[in-house]
């Protein structure tokens, strides 16, 4: 037998779980299959405690498109055969606020350094709007984003926005010359 | 022209297109794998279609939810529908929302913010 401590381990990630009332937590390869899975697990779970329809539509939403962000655009995005898109990250969603009546999903993912200027830009724009310039853009931003053929045209960012009324609260952490990590985390406030 | 009936997944939505009735309808849930190829065949169909349409064309959506990729199909979808109703074809929009989902409500106003096309809004 190896020395390795496991029940250390297991115990301390069950520990932390619990400590920020996290719900799911994975970290691998994230396909259409697991965006599918882990919607229908969090709307069984919503289902299970009668959440109001308005929020569940709202963590769904939030979920599918965090979801989609990460399969289609992380760094080591690959084309599975068949099988679309498939990109690598971590994803967590969560309880938050004073009773727990909040939700907040979290994302990462690895970028290439030279994309994040861009991407930062983008979330600064975003963030810099009322609801009003937010709808305008997104209307713009489909009339004439042209989708690129994963699907893209920045949309999804300006839609979680939009939806949950609250600024993107995100980070770059550099890893090394080449490569950064991006954090998104997303509230859902009982409004 | 054939009749096209896609029966919906829980990421896809239920469709049809019926060019005899002149019937173009979606309902159910949208947010496929990959947008393109679920909704290439449908742009075809109604191309197609809008050559020599029908004299009144409805076009239905009854939608629970679409994802940010689909709504960019869905606006292409009604900018067709635009074009025939600006050659004088008759045309309307339905557009169907659950009554407590305010942002399908809103969803559909934005689009007819966009398009020019005689619409109505249903809540269901």
């Amino acid at each position: 037998m190896d020395k390795f401590d496991y029940k250390e381990l297991v115990y301390s990630f069950h520990k932390e779980m619990l400590a920020n009332n996290f719900t799911l937590v994975y970290e691998g390869e994230i396909t259409h299959q697991i965006t599918k899975a882990f919607t229908s697990l969090a709307e069984n779970k919503m289902d299970s405690y009668s959440e109001d329809s308005t929020m569940k539509k709202k963590v769904f939403h939030v979920m599918v498109e965090c979801l989609q962000n990460l399969s289609k655009h992380a760094e080591d995005v690959r084309i599975l055969k068949n099988k679309g898109y498939s990109g690598n990250g971590i994803f967590i969603i969560g309880r938050v606020g004073q009773n727990n009546e909040d939700y907040h999903v979290l994302t990462g993912n690895v970028i290439e350094n030279s994309r994040v200027p861009e991407l930062e830009a983008f979330l600064d724009k975003i963030n810099q709007m009322n609801k009003d310039g937010l709808k305008e853009l997104y209307k713009k931003q489909m009339r004439e984003g042209t989708l690129s053929d994963k699907g893209g045209a920045g949309l999804g960012l300006i839609d979680i926005a939009r939806k949950t009324g609250e600024k993107l609260d995100y980070n770059f952490i550099k890893i090394d010359d080449e490569r950064s990590f991006y954090t998104l985390r997303t509230k859902i406030s009982r409004k | 022209m054939e009749v096209i009936k896609i029966r919906g997944t829980e990421d896809t939505p239920n469709v049809l297109l019926d060019a005899q009735k002149g019937i173009i309808e979606f309902s159910g849930r949208s947010l496929p794998e990959d947008v393109m190829s679920f909704y290439a065949p449908v742009l075809r169909w109604i191309e197609e279609y809008i050559e020599s349409p029908n004299s009144h064309s409805e076009v239905i959506f009854r939608l629970d939810y679409f994802n940010t990729a689909s709504s960019k199909m869905i606006l292409d979808i009604l900018i067709y529908f635009e074009h025939l109703s600006k050659e004088g074809h008759e045309v309307l929009v339905k557009w169907s929302y659950q009554k407590d989902d305010e942002d399908m409500a809103d969803a559909g106003e934005e689009y007819f913010e966009i398009v020019n096309v005689p619409y109505e809004m249903h809540s269901y």
